[in-house]
């Protein structure tokens, strides 16, 4: 199996002596042109991973900005095809790796191997899965093995000992280290909870964590890469692109990439 | 092992848990509570004295001779959940729930809700308790059930409208969800029904399992023998699984649930999951449900609040799966006359939740005849429904055409 491409991504930037910008954005949000140019503009504002997130009718770890962006993008008709199509056009013109966020009920009915031959395809590194925990994942650890593609699992403040050793086990990428116990949302504090969690997932032997939720400033991303490998913002350039399209996430992306220099 | 003793977290193919990783903690202690409370005799005494000198319980069970006149003559007992305090089943679980909260520490409970009968259950306990009390509630829905969102405000609790998605009980569900993930420390997720993830099923259902208990043993005492049928509605399926349980390893009990079909199975419109739905993930649980071909879950339309939900509980969609119950979609329209006709014959008013289990009674009485007996569980009464109901018979037209002359 080839290595990782986000592994890699996140350790040469670690390596450099910060760690990784990875950016969330909605696909067919306001439309699916402009979510693929928007996607485009956060790498070309120093984003080194893209996190391609696919609407979804319940998000329930979704705060409100991103409901009512993944909202909007349903209401328009987006369909799962259109994303593997922003993300083939994506990946035409950008080199960083993209992982795309989907809750697990639209890869169930896609049919899982059907899905994963679709991402890689498309050119995708692998899955951010929300709502699916390694005890449910036999299936798509077994697909992601066969495709070589990433499978991010989230860790928590409140997860045990137990869990975050398997979290480290099973994900392929990074582990999405929950900074707060909450939702997406930008937040003032990002928890030191983060902190914490950052460390015990350390102490189970991870070399890739990445911390997310919250984090909507320059200062926090750099805050957080004193002890992270990455720092993941989402809510932050979805409001950026609600408010001023891509021009403005545009210096959204540059503003927060001054935290990882 | 029987069918009794299934405890999850799967039935067959259907349960599990599909839910953010920073509620699993929450779920494991919930579930190690629930565990120790089972074989703790003092819970079970404070759980029953409750039901006792609170609920009312045990509830009574009702012949229904002249409504049977409809059903085929056959033998139609009526188990009197509205009768409850509070108006239906719901009060069973959240009592349940409610003490568990109170051993875990916390003081602030949280509950989703759509005709409101669960969420007035849960202010009501929160009350009762001291516990802080807030509740999620579609905006379509506080707008159809008004009276119960008065209720639960006037016993303390903050109802919570839920602008976002269809604005109905799947989207006061997520909401519930988003709370309970950020305020876990302090705060208990009192789900209303035998749906959400492991061990809230199980967990439910066996908060619900005195209504069949006691009716297996009063029809018993009645009849001298079992029912042919028992018939329940089936939203989440909480009241439907609290009745069937007891009968799951009585083989020659048909079990059977009314979904609600609203204009009908093969319209657009409708919550008939079991029928109508496949296998899919939603709410923390494997189940069948209302999606689309993307896995999008689909709006559902009913007449009653408390059914119009594009889900249901793994348990049920395991017991249909297997053949061992049934599931019938019942129009509307259906409902609404069975509604009609329980009040008038009885002088019972149901609620428009009930009332698809009471068209379901009045199918399964014409096919057994005289010699059947059909046990009904009258989950709620129709109080909370009045103005829905006035307003599909013409009634309040007819008032005020009355105030005019
Ligand atoms: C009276 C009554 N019956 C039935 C239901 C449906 O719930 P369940 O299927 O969980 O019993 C409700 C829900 O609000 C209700 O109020």
């Amino acid at each position: 199996m080839t290595a990782s491409t986000v592994e890699a991504t996140i350790a040469s930037r670690v390596d450099a002596g910060s760690g990784a910008l990875i950016g969330y954005l909605p696909v067919g949000f306001p439309d699916l042109d402009t979510s693929v140019e928007a996607a485009v503009a956060l790498v070309e504002n120093g984003v080194d991973i893209i996190e391609l997130g696919l609407p979804y009718s319940d998000p329930v770890m979704d705060g409100l900005a991103i409901q009512a962006a993944t909202q909007a993008a349903l209401e328009r008709g987006f369909r799962l095809r259109d994303g593997f199509t922003a993300l083939e056009r994506i990946r035409s013109r950008v080199d960083a790796p993209v992982l795309v966020m989907t809750y697990w009920n639209p890869v169930v009915q896609y049919g899982v191997e059907r899905f994963a031959s679709a991402l890689r395809d498309a050119g995708g590194a692998g899955l951010i899965t929300p709502d699916l925990i390694p005890d449910e994942a036999g299936e798509w650890l077994a697909v992601s093995e066969e495709f070589g593609l990433d499978r991010v699992f989230l860790a928590a403040p409140s997860s045990s000992a137990a869990r975050l050793q398997r979290a480290v086990e099973v994900s392929r990428g990074f582990v999405y280290a929950v900074s707060t116990m909450g939702i997406t949302g930008a937040r003032a504090d990002v928890d030191a909870a983060a902190r914490g969690v950052v460390s015990r997932l350390r102490d189970a032997g991870s070399t890739s964590a990445c911390v997310g939720l919250g984090i909507s400033t320059a200062e926090q991303v750099r805050d957080v890469l004193e002890y992270a490998d990455g720092a993941i913002v989402g809510s932050r350039l979805v409001t950026a692109l609600a408010e001023g399209g891509v021009s403005a996430v545009a210096s959204a992306a540059a503003e927060l990439a001054a935290g990882t220099a | 092992m029987s069918l009794r003793e299934q405890v999850g977290p799967y039935f067959g193919s259907f349960g599990g848990r599909f839910v953010p990783e920073s509620l699993i903690a929450a779920l494991d202690e919930l579930d190690e509570a629930y565990q120790a409370a089972r074989v703790d005799p003092s819970f079970a005494a404070e759980l029953a004295e409750l039901h006792r000198s609170y609920t009312g319980r045990p509830s009574i069970v009702t012949e229904a001779r002249r409504f049977a006149e409809h059903a085929g003559g056959s033998r139609i007992l009526l188990k009197r959940e509205d009768l409850n305090h509070t108006g239906s089943h719901k009060i069973n679980n959240v009592l349940g729930q409610a003490l568990l909260a109170k051993r875990l520490g916390k003081t602030r409970i949280i509950a989703e809700t759509g005709a409101g009968q669960h969420g007035v259950a849960s202010a009501t306990a929160a009350a009762l308790f001291g516990l802080e009390c807030v509740v999620y509630m579609g905006e379509v829905d506080t707008e159809r059930q008004a009276l119960n969102v008065a209720r639960m405000n006037l016993l303390g609790a903050t109802v919570v409208p839920v602008t976002v998605g269809s604005r109905t009980l799947k989207d006061a569900i997520n909401e519930a969800l988003r709370d309970w993930v950020a305020n876990v420390d302090t705060t208990h997720y009192l789900l209303g029904t035998v749906a959400g993830p492991h061990p809230f099923p199980t967990m439910v259902r066996d908060f619900h399992a005195v209504i069949g208990t006691e009716a297996r043993e009063q029809v018993l005492e009645l009849t001298g023998r079992l029912p042919d049928a028992v018939v329940a509605c089936v939203g989440g399926g909480s009241n439907a699984m609290g009745i069937f349980h007891a009968f799951l390893d009585d083989a020659e009990v048909r079990l059977v649930g009314s979904e609600a079909a609203g204009d009908g199975v093969d319209t657009l419109h409708h919550a008939a999951t079991i029928s109508r739905g496949r296998p899919g993930v939603l709410h923390g649980a494997r189940s069948l449900m209302l999606q689309d071909e993307d896995g999008q879950t689909m709006e559902s339309h009913s007449i009653s609040a408390g059914l119009d939900y594009p889900g249901v509980g793994p348990e049920h969609a395991w017991l249909a799966e297997i053949g061992r119950a049934e599931y019938h979609g019942v129009t509307d329209a259906e409902a609404m006359d069975a509604l009609r006709l329980l009040s008038r014959t009885e002088g019972i008013i149901p609620a428009i939740e009930t009332a698809h289990a009471l068209h379901g009674a009045l199918l399964l009485g014409r096919e057994l005849g005289p010699d059947g007996t059909v046990l009904v569980s009258l989950s709620g009464r129709g109080d909370k429904d009045m103005e829905t109901a006035a307003r599909y018979f013409g009634l309040l037209d007819a008032a005020a055409a009355g105030e005019d002359s």
